[in-house]
């Protein structure tokens, strides 16, 4: 085949992904780059440049830097609780032998659920501020007071039902991560680790199981991490309501909605300067993180 | 002693994880009736409009990203590393920062309030473009020169050959972008402004956070909303765990 003909032959394959993702990633960011030096209040049109002012506007904003602090906290709780969690599900499912299919598809199943319906069960049912609340009802039992769950700020409350409605939501996913791990690890290994007199439980877990869950284990993290970032669907539908969104816990997309397109304001040239300064903070956290990983190997 | 803790920590576990399915059953088992003819809520349209979207965008994403996925692992073109350089290189931008640019690009095409600005720009997904390719660059060459040899050209070998032998895979991304599309809430919020382009999740959102929200009406709705997922879920699990265990990439 000639040079020429392979080209087209690729470009017949390819062409079409090729220019879906022209469109709608490579533009959309130069154009956002762009914009985040103009004035585009109300309209996706620049109208007046502006140099670094929206840079400034976003950098001293109380809010924003707020957010980026909600983030923070949201990523120190769910990530370590939902590697130790899911973990400890994938070891459990994978050490009973009746019934196996069944608890692994019960855990995965909430995966298939969106995060606005679980948003509904938490907040109207699950930890509704109501006495009759299902943790209230569990609360009352143990002689508890009942708490108004996700309108409190003070003890802030609203973070057990952001983390408990992510974890059911995600948890199963992260364990069949674990789980595909666990039985690519040979079975002689722990045959052999038996033969030299290791100790079942955590002397094999800690030299067998552990290495051979190195993969799954930065895979975990760092989904967990870009997926923490990402939070947006059950912030808003649980804290938001007819009123808007309370001025606590915006995590960073957010922040960008409310700021860009919600009901706050439509400053789109604010909002392009605030994806600009996520995705370079992201790209610093990044780097940071694969040096520290190398380091610690 | 050791199974019988096992078995109850499993056993607990699992009840806690089917207590929202069971509370949603509850609250919302009064009013199932009405979901369907409640006029204040379009939401018999919305669960149309998320049909529409999330079989387009299955069978769009699929066609297209096999489609690059083996080009970029089976065309010996000369330029094909520096495509997927640029292909993967946006894996590594998160959607969190393309989401106001591409809003951006949607309303200046006009799609705002569209179907269109729903399905189409969530079509070209490199996560799968990605996927497709590791799978791809593994596929049997053996069986793809024996239907060089029986004459087929390049697309011929891609329709007769490498489709037929790769409904495992295939499938697997189906489902979980089946799933993502149909639960997806933040593009629609953003795109559909209009009630009538709103999807099962922007249309179940809006009644939660309503000034009163009917509590049975809205479990009731998001019990119906499940429906598809739990259908796919069920006659597809298998491909489903496959599909996340061998990929691992895609979910949020």
């Amino acid at each position: 085949m000639t040079r020429r003909r392979t080209a087209l032959t690729f470009w017949l394959f390819v062409g079409p992904f090729a220019l879906g993702l022209l469109a709608f990633t490579y533009v959309p960011i130069v154009w956002s780059a762009y914009l985040s030096f103009f004035d585009a209040r109300d309209t996706v049109t620049p109208t007046e440049f502006v140099g670094v002012a929206n840079y400034l506007d976003v950098l001293t904003d109380r809010a924003f830097l707020d957010s980026i602090g909600t983030f923070t906290v949201f990523a120190a709780f769910i990530i370590p609780t939902t590697v130790a969690l899911s973990l400890t599900l994938a070891l459990l499912v994978n050490q009973i032998r009746v019934a196996r299919a069944f608890f692994r598809s019960v855990y995965f199943l909430p995966f298939a659920c969106s995060y606005v319906v679980a948003s509904l069960v938490w907040k109207m049912s699950l930890f509704s501020g109501v006495d009759s609340g299902v943790a209230n009802t569990v609360l009352g039992w143990f002689g508890g007071e009942s708490q108004a769950w996700i309108g409190t700020v003070d003890p802030p409350l609203y973070w057990v039902v952001l983390i408990t409605a992510r974890l059911w939501l995600q948890l199963g996913f992260y364990m069949i991560l674990f789980l595909a791990a666990l039985q690519r690890i040979p079975e002689h290994l722990y045959e052999a680790a038996w033969i030299d007199g290791a100790a079942p439980g955590w002397q094999t877990f800690r030299h067998i199981t552990l290495p051979g869950l190195r993969g799954a284990l930065i895979a975990v993290l760092t989904l967990n991490l870009i997926n923490a970032y990402q939070a947006f669907d059950e912030f808003y539908n649980i804290l938001g309501d007819s009123r808007g969104y309370p001025p606590f816990a915006r995590p960073p997309l957010v922040y960008l909605y409310y700021t860009s397109l919600g009901s706050g304001g439509q400053d789109l040239g604010r909002g392009s300067a605030g994806a600009i300064v996520l995705a370079l903070v992201i790209a610093l956290a990044t780097l940071l993180s694969g040096r520290l990983l190398r380091r610690a190997n | 002693m050791r199974s019988v803790a096992r078995w109850t920590a499993v056993a607990v576990t699992a009840v806690l994880f089917l207590l929202p399915f069971a509370v949603l059953l509850r609250e919302g088992w009064s009013a199932l009736g009405q979901v369907f003819d409640d006029r204040d809520v379009p939401f018999v349209l919305s669960l149309l409009n998320s049909t529409v979207v999330a079989v387009a965008q299955t069978v769009g994403q699929v066609v297209l990203c096999s489609l690059a996925g083996y080009g970029l692992a089976r065309i010996p073109y000369r330029h094909a590393p520096k495509v997927l350089y640029a292909v993967v290189a946006t894996l590594l931008v998160p959607a969190a920062v393309t989401f106001v640019p591409a809003f951006v690009v949607v309303s200046s095409l006009g799609w705002l309030s569209d179907l269109r600005g729903l399905v189409v720009p969530g079509l070209f997904s490199a996560v799968n473009v990605f996927l497709f390719r590791q799978y791809f660059l593994d596929f049997p060459v053996p069986l793809e020169e024996a239907g060089r040899l029986d004459g087929l050209s390049r697309w011929g070998v891609y329709w007769r050959v490498v489709v037929p032998n790769s409904t495992g895979p295939l499938a697997a991304i189906a489902v979980i972008d089946f799933i993502g599309s149909w639960n997806q809430f933040l593009w629609p919020l953003v795109i559909a402004q209009d009630s009538s382009t709103w999807t099962v999740q922007v249309a179940l959102s809006s009644l939660l956070t309503a000034q009163n929200p009917r509590i049975p009406l809205l479990f009731a709705a998001a019990a119906v909303s499940l429906l598809p997922i739990v259908l796919v879920f069920v006659v597809l699990q298998r491909y489903l765990v496959r599909g996340v265990a061998e990929t691992g990439l895609s979910g949020r």
